[in-house]
């Protein structure tokens, strides 16, 4: 393919997978969890992935450099439960080649 | 008992267009939505945010979405329920299905149809244990009847707009209001938050930034909750109500227990036929309901809702023979008397 990269998932079950990302098809990480449903149906992304839920908090656990935390992610992460400084929504996080390896954690389902 | 053809459950786009197409078929509708309003999702999630694929509209705001769709089926007088969650399906020995709603309200139809989209919308509950144990005793997680709070001492937690809204309004009718968020950022309309800065600096609302409750105290009864600040420290503050408005999140609750076939949190449904789930006299359409190819799209709902409405018509008139009518040429004669039909063409000649 030439045109994806890997990512590592821990799920809710601590259990960690590691998939292959297309970086060609604008998608995000809350839509790669889903495609490999990694999450129960319906406990990931339910809004849609306008930040306006908190369903697919995840820690990050390596050190990449991600795209900055909109105003719209921010104040959601501070409603939201389970929060730590790694906090982020996947759906705000967008597949692109600098997140090759990069390690999130599922944050509990709510 | 409420008695209606087409019992709805849930009041977002796909419910109440619903309503629109059993009306042109002269099916009544009553709807039922655990949120206090129609529009689901719509309404809920995102008012204020563009749709961009209704077809014919480039773009909707989904709050305008929801009003266009009660506007569009209006004449055909749907009944509501509003704020109560459908809790237990019963089926007669007529046939019919008997719904019981949380507050106890009995519902009759011989269709059930449920348009429960994400699923009911429950408050999101403060991480705190024991918090259940509070409920109703102090503890509540939306207004119902803002008198309850008169001359009370009430804290509200929250940073968005139903929390900044409450308070300003109890400021009114609480002896004493207290608002107490995580952060010094409100989400909310910026008109709301610069109304609670100058009900703070009168001194008629308290305001108590970066920080958190963390317990509730009392005994059978609230009597204190306990708030941590940033710097750890902690304290606690004496109230007869803590209202904590973070939010709702959908579950697919006690519609999972009754006895429908559930796949991946959905509905499984006939999608060659008519959406009927594996109860007769029993659908589901829109985002609640799963099939192979099913896509969650409003769009889609609207089309399942339709042909879902020739079937429930066989139900409901088993002897009747009927052939689907274009609006175009038929018009639409509402329960409400109205007619609405196109001008008749007018021919003259050319001298």
């Amino acid at each position: 393919m030439g045109s994806d990269i890997e990512i590592h998932i821990t799920d809710r079950n601590g259990l960690r997978h590691s998939v292959d990302a297309p970086i060609d098809m604008s998608m995000n990480l809350m839509e790669l969890i889903r495609i490999y449903e990694l999450a129960e149906e319906g406990s990931v992304g339910i809004c849609g992935g306008m930040a306006m839920c908190a369903s697919c908090q995840c820690y990050v656990e390596s050190d990449h450099q991600l795209p900055e935390v909109s105003q719209d992610e921010k104040m959601m992460l501070l409603e939201a439960f389970n929060v730590q400084d790694d906090s982020r929504l996947a759906c705000q996080i967008y597949v692109s080649t600098e997140l090759d390896g990069l390690k999130i954690r599922l944050a509990p389902a709510e | 008992m409420i008695k209606t053809d087409i019992l709805i459950i849930g009041a977002g786009p796909v419910g109440l267009f619903a309503v629109f197409e059993a009306g042109l078929l002269k099916m009544k509708c009553h709807l039922i939505d655990a949120l206090p309003r129609p529009g689901g999702q719509c309404s809920e999630l995102y008012p204020k945010k563009p749709i961009y694929d209704i077809p014919a509209y480039p773009e909707i705001l989904a709050d305008d979405l929801t009003k266009k769709l009660l506007e569009q089926c209006k004449q055909f007088e749907p009944g509501f329920t509003l704020g109560e969650r459908a809790e237990t399906l019963v089926k007669n020995n007529d046939e019919s299905f008997t719904v019981k709603t949380n507050q106890g309200t009995l519902l009759n139809a011989p269709v059930v149809v449920i348009a429960g989209g994400l699923g009911s919308f429950e408050p999101r509950k403060p991480n705190i244990v024991g918090v259940e144990e509070f409920e109703g005793k102090g503890l509540d997680y939306s207004i119902i009847d803002p008198d309850v709070y008169r001359g009370k001492k009430v804290a509200i937690a929250g940073g968005g707009d139903s929390a900044l809204d409450w308070a300003i309004f109890l400021s009114n009718v609480a002896s004493e209001v207290t608002l107490i968020h995580r952060s010094d950022e409100f989400r909310g309309a910026l008109s709301s938050v610069e109304k609670v800065q100058s009900l703070k600096d009168k001194g008629q609302i308290k305001v108590i930034t970066s920080a958190e409750v963390i317990d509730i105290n009392g005994e059978n009864r609230i009597k204190s909750i306990t708030i941590m600040h940033k710097d750890n420290s902690r304290n606690d503050l004496d109230v007869d109500h803590f209202i904590p408005l973070f939010g709702f999140l959908p579950k697919l609750g006690p519609i999972g227990n009754w006895g429908l076939e559930i796949e991946k949190n959905a509905i499984k449904v006939n999608n060659a036929l008519d959406y009927q789930t594996n109860i007769k006299g029993v659908f589901a359409v829109g985002d609640i309901n799963t099939y192979p190819g099913k896509l969650k799209l409003i769009l889609c709902g609207f089309h399942e809702a339709t042909v879902m409405c020739q079937y429930a018509y066989k139900i409901i008139n088993p002897e009747k023979k009927f052939l689907l009518k274009y609006t175009t040429v038929t018009g639409v004669s509402g329960f409400d008397g109205s007619l609405k039909s196109s001008p008749k063409s007018i021919s003259k000649k050319i001298q």
